[in-house]
């Protein structure tokens, strides 16, 4: 595999007086408690990992848990108070400041939860703003800023002011103004979080679309549980800074790696969240006729395996059976115990 | 015992007042004291005492210390006025080239500079004079007088005032709508119909430079002091002296760096209206959303492109409300400066008033109010106007204001010339009418007046005589019978009671100067004066903003009421109440009540409106009837916000009983008019505005440290 797209080892942000001395004499070793004696307050504990090229890792905890620091570190929106972030194999600590407009101008691109839209420009002026502060034409920028507005199904409205448009129309907007230069790495904090539930789920599915179409390099910071698991390729679980859990979906609601983790998991309806692949057996046994792919959810299928007497195959993209699975299984996941692994 | 240890606080004050009243009990009046006028002068008198300090002698009536303190800060006045002299005088002499006699002059820098930046704010208060008057030296000033005479021709000719009216109702129409565009025309009509269309202008042109550069500056030092922790420490104290010093007293020092006339009265105006745009650019920056500011970051902005493409247009309105501050304070001190020799309303006024012809003073105050209310009312239009989008527009719809008041010049012009042809033997009415050529109702009011003094003056000099007497007198000997360390202790005691060590020891301060200056008993009288304004201005705002709070529509009209008698420049106030009780006290008095009883209104309405609409319900719903919410619910809620209101009124009041110095009164505003004749009176009148500035400062932190804290312990803020 090639290069990460984004790296971090060892990050911490400490904010107070003179954390940095402190988070040195630590020796890596960080307790939030003792910190907070001192009067310092941890944000991001040790974070170390990586996003490769195209990949979704969705960033999930609690308000406080730390995970918007995290992001605004990568973004170097704050200095990181230790560690070391790569963007691309570039030091991102060690830019200057015009190196670090440069990358901003050219790679970056971020979404804000409360759309920080510029109240004075229209739809479309607010999309050109970040291709207009690069030095684009304004006739290019507008041009370019229209496909923009075409992409995020604003059209007609792309002379509007944004206190005339709702939240979600809003957040469209914000979503076209990040895309503008066509960056590679794409931030979105907490997104959809100002919206109501019925537009939050239409602006993912929305997100969705425009991600298959884009295959941006994406960290994604939600509070909704859901949320993170409907969108993304891996999930870091954050507390009190610490990343407690870094693994994909599935992996996550079967083997949650801390209690903290597994609350979450608890209400999960698996059946949504589960591919066929993540409860298959291995064994090519006894086979019935059915085959189902291996990347089907398991809500979608149930029905039919559940009509079956025999163990159903499980077939990858080229038509070859890869294992099987029998309708108790099905049962015992949908409706088994919860505290035991299955 | 159980009584102290429930209520410790109350304890505590009562210990406090225990103390003060036995100190002024155990504090003998000195036989020699009396009220002396002179004290402040520094006149030689055997009875003096006297100490030298930095080379000044000082001399004082010296009494008991725990009396009256001795007057230790008496050598900061003339040292002031020293320092001020040697830098206009003696300091750095340069070379400047003479154009008139063709040679070098030595001259101290100060001096020159001093002389230069008048020179270019005369040049351009001129230039817009004559935009709007017509004349001659604008063009002088790029030629010479000897061109001139050979072209006659060569002169600005002035707009006529038809052509300035349609503009402003234009400008009126596009910033709100057709109401404010009918009031702005019918407003220049008036001016240009009673013949006061000169001094209108004159002002007008006054604003129009100070304005616009008193908003660069503030707009600058607020952005220096938004980046910058630093700046913004070192300014503040600065700001806040300047926002509680009396317009009045900030005219004395210009008057020796800068003479006397519209130039210095624009530089000392700058330096009264930039202090608010500095307050209004922090505060509307600091309320950017961080959001917005990282989306900037984000997309790449560099500090420059954040500020101004960024972080000022998000604060648009805010910055807009600091620019109509900057206009209205502009205003007011268009009107003061006449004081100091700036032509205009102001000036017509003030010779009215010293000639006592009401009438005259009325018709001027009128005109004043209404610009006022025009100005602020068209600038606020701008901070709350939000652009629409109305699709494609042809060229007709987009530049309609602007055709429509080409076709105003023309009609105008062509006005104005058949004018020439209608008015051969008098003046051209069609152009511009005259100062005092126009419909005057000056005798009208003039008889009103005299007809009012017949008619009820037992009744007001009953009244006035009873006032000063039995109610006046008294307080004031009350406050005058207070020893030094008594009042202190009292100030101290209460800072220390309200908000801790801190504010105890900044108290301590303030007050402290006042009592070391040569003025302290001055001081008191000006602290009496206000007291009482301040009483009776919140006794009345109190209840009518509570009365008026119990229905919408008369809140809202309350409101109302408010804003435009805010608008007024202070000094519109004395005219009403000269013409009613004449050159007293009580005149100054019933200024300072009508004056002050604004913010207390204001803030008692707002402070209520702001008790949340939840807890309204909830106490409807917990079965109160309406007196039962009033006193349990939205009183103690609205409280810390109308003790705010109590503070505004406390320096509404202050600024109201020095202008009262105009009438006679015998107060610290007394010695800063004084100062204003006085060629050594720059460093007297700075120190008696620092005063002035502290009195307010020391209630001020008071109210301000109890409603913080009143404020958490609510948990709103």
């Amino acid at each position: 595999m090639s290069e990460p797209v984004i790296k971090c080892e060892n990050v911490y942000k400490i904010f107070g007086a003179n954390a940095e001395k402190m988070l040195k004499d630590s020796n890596g070793n960080v307790d939030a408690k003792t910190f907070q004696e001192n009067g310092c307050i941890v944000g991001v504990n040790n974070a170390s990992f990586e996003v490769s090229k195209g990949e979704m890792l969705v960033v999930m905890g609690l308000s406080g848990s730390g995970k918007s620091t995290l992001l605004r570190c990568i973004s170097r929106l704050t200095d990181a108070t230790g560690g070391k972030i790569f963007i691309e194999g570039q030091d991102l600590l060690q830019l200057n400041n015009k190196d670090l407009i440069d990358l901003r101008r050219n790679k970056m691109g971020m979404v804000f939860q409360s759309f920080a839209l510029l109240p004075h420009k229209t739809v479309v002026e607010n999309i050109a703003f970040p291709l207009q502060i690069k030095g684009v034409k304004t006739e290019d920028s507008i041009s370019k800023a229209m496909d923009m507005v075409k992409l995020v199904g604003l059209d007609g409205r792309e002379n509007y002011f944004p206190r005339e448009l709702s939240g979600g129309q809003q957040q469209r907007v914000g979503i076209a103004r990040s895309l503008a230069v066509e960056p590679d790495i794409w931030f979105l904090d907490e997104p959809f979080s100002a919206l109501d539930p019925l537009i939050r789920k239409e602006m993912q599915d929305e997100f969705l679309r425009l991600q298959e179409k884009l295959q941006k390099t994406i960290m994604f910071i939600t509070h909704d549980f859901d949320e993170a698991l409907k969108l993304a390729d891996r999930i870091a679980i954050m507390k009190d800074g610490i990343i407690e859990q870094l693994d994909t979906p599935a992996n996550i609601v079967l083997n949650p790696a801390t209690e903290y983790v597994r609350k979450f998991t608890e209400e999960v309806p698996r059946e949504k969240v589960l591919l066929i692949e993540d409860i298959m057996d291995k064994t090519k046994d006894n086979l019935g006729d059915l085959k189902v792919s291996k990347d089907e959810i398991i809500e979608n299928v149930a029905e039919k395996i559940l009509t079956q007497e025999k163990s159903v195959a499980v077939i990858d993209n080229d038509n070859n059976i890869i294992g099987s699975i029998n309708p108790a299984k099905i049962i015992n996941t949908v409706f088994g115990g919860r505290k035991n692994n299955i | 015992m159980e009584f102290f240890k429930k209520y410790p606080k109350t304890f505590q004050w009562l210990f406090l007042l225990v103390v003060f009243f036995a100190l002024c009990f155990a504090i003998e009046v000195p036989e020699t004291y009396k009220f002396i006028r002179g004290q402040a002068e520094f006149v030689k008198d055997p009875n003096q005492s006297s100490y030298v300090f930095l080379g000044k002698e000082v001399r004082y009536y010296a009494f008991d210390v725990f009396w009256r303190l001795p007057p230790l800060l008496g050598w900061l006045p003339i040292w002031i006025n020293d320092s001020l002299f040697f830098l206009m005088n003696e300091w750095m002499p340069i070379e400047v080239w003479n154009e008139d006699t063709q040679e070098y002059k030595s001259r101290p820098l100060v001096l020159q500079i001093s002389r230069n930046i008048t020179a270019f704010m005369t040049f351009l208060i001129q230039l817009i004079r004559e935009v709007l008057l017509g004349g001659l030296e604008t063009i002088v000033a790029f030629t010479s007088w000897d061109w001139i005479d050979k072209n006659p021709w060569a002169e600005l000719p002035g707009l006529p005032w038809t052509i300035v009216a349609a503009g402003a109702a234009l400008l009126s129409y596009k910033l709100s709508g057709k109401g404010l565009a009918l009031f702005a025309g019918l407003t220049m009509v008036y001016i240009s119909i009673f013949g006061q269309w000169k001094p209108s202008m004159q002002t007008l042109s006054f604003i129009l430079v100070a304005a616009p550069l008193s908003f660069i500056f503030g707009l600058g030092l607020g952005i220096a002091a938004f980046k910058s922790k630093r700046v913004e420490k070192a300014l503040y104290p600065i700001l806040l002296v300047m926002q509680t010093m009396p317009q009045y007293a900030v005219l004395v020092p210009a008057l020796v760096l800068f003479g006397v006339g519209d130039h210095a009265a624009v530089i000392i105006t700058m330096v009264v209206a930039v202090p608010p745009m500095i307050l209004l650019t922090i505060l509307g920056l600091r309320a950017v959303p961080p959001e917005v500011i990282e989306a900037g970051r984000m997309s790449g902005c560099n500090n420059f492109q954040l500020m101004f493409k960024v972080l000022i247009p998000t604060a648009r309105r805010d910055i807009l409300i600091g620019v109509n501050q900057v206009i209205m304070v502009c205003f007011s001190m268009a009107v003061i400066s006449a004081f100091i020799g700036a032509k205009g309303l102001g000036f017509n006024l003030l010779l009215a008033l010293n000639q006592l012809n009401i009438g005259l003073a009325l018709e001027a105050g009128l005109c004043i109010s209404l610009i006022a209310i025009l100005l602020d009312k068209m600038s606020l239009a701008w901070a709350n106007k939000q652009e629409d989008y109305f699709g494609n527009l042809t060229f007709f719809e987009r530049n309609k204001n602007l055709l429509f008041f080409a076709a105003t010049v023309v009609i105008g012009l062509i006005l104005a010339y058949i004018g020439t042809f209608l008015f051969k033997d008098t003046f051209n009415y069609l152009f511009e009418i005259p100062h005092n050529k126009g419909i005057s109702t000056a005798d009208f009011w003039n008889k009103g007046v005299d007809w009012i003094f017949e008619t009820f003056f037992v009744y007001i000099k009953a009244f006035n005589t009873w006032l000063i007497q039995e109610v006046l007198q008294p307080m004031r000997a009350l406050y005058l019978r207070m020893p030094a360390i008594a009042t202190i202790v009292l100030v101290v005691g209460a800072g220390y009671l309200i908000g801790g060590i801190r504010s105890a020891l900044v108290v301590c301060g303030l007050t402290l100067f006042i009592a070391l200056s040569p003025w302290w008993d001055r001081a008191l009288v000006t602290t009496y004066m206000a007291t009482f304004g301040v009483i009776v201005s919140c006794t009345i705002g109190f209840t009518v903003g509570t009365l008026c709070f119990q229905n919408k529509h008369s809140a809202n009209f309350m409101l109302g009421v408010c804003d435009i008698f805010q608008t007024f420049p202070s000094f519109v106030y004395l005219i009403p109440v000269m013409m009613l009780f004449g050159i007293t006290d009580t005149s100054v008095l019933i200024a300072v009540i009508v004056y002050a009883t604004i913010p207390a209104t204001r803030y008692t309405i707002e402070g209520l409106r702001s008790v949340p609409a939840g807890l309204h319900d909830a106490a409807t719903m917990s079965g109160v009837n309406k007196f039962q919410r009033l006193t349990k619910i939205e009183f103690p809620l609205a409280f810390p916000h109308m003790m705010l209101g109590i503070n505004q009124t406390i320096v509404f009041a202050l600024f109201m009983v020095i202008i009262g110095a105009f009438i006679g009164t015998e107060d610290l505003g007394q010695y800063i008019l004084k100062a204003l004749s006085d060629k050594k009176g720059a460093g007297i009148g700075l120190t008696l505005g620092i005063c002035v500035a502290f009195i307010a400062l020391i209630f001020d932190n008071l109210i301000r440290a109890y409603v913080q804290k009143r404020k958490k312990h609510l948990g709103i803020d």
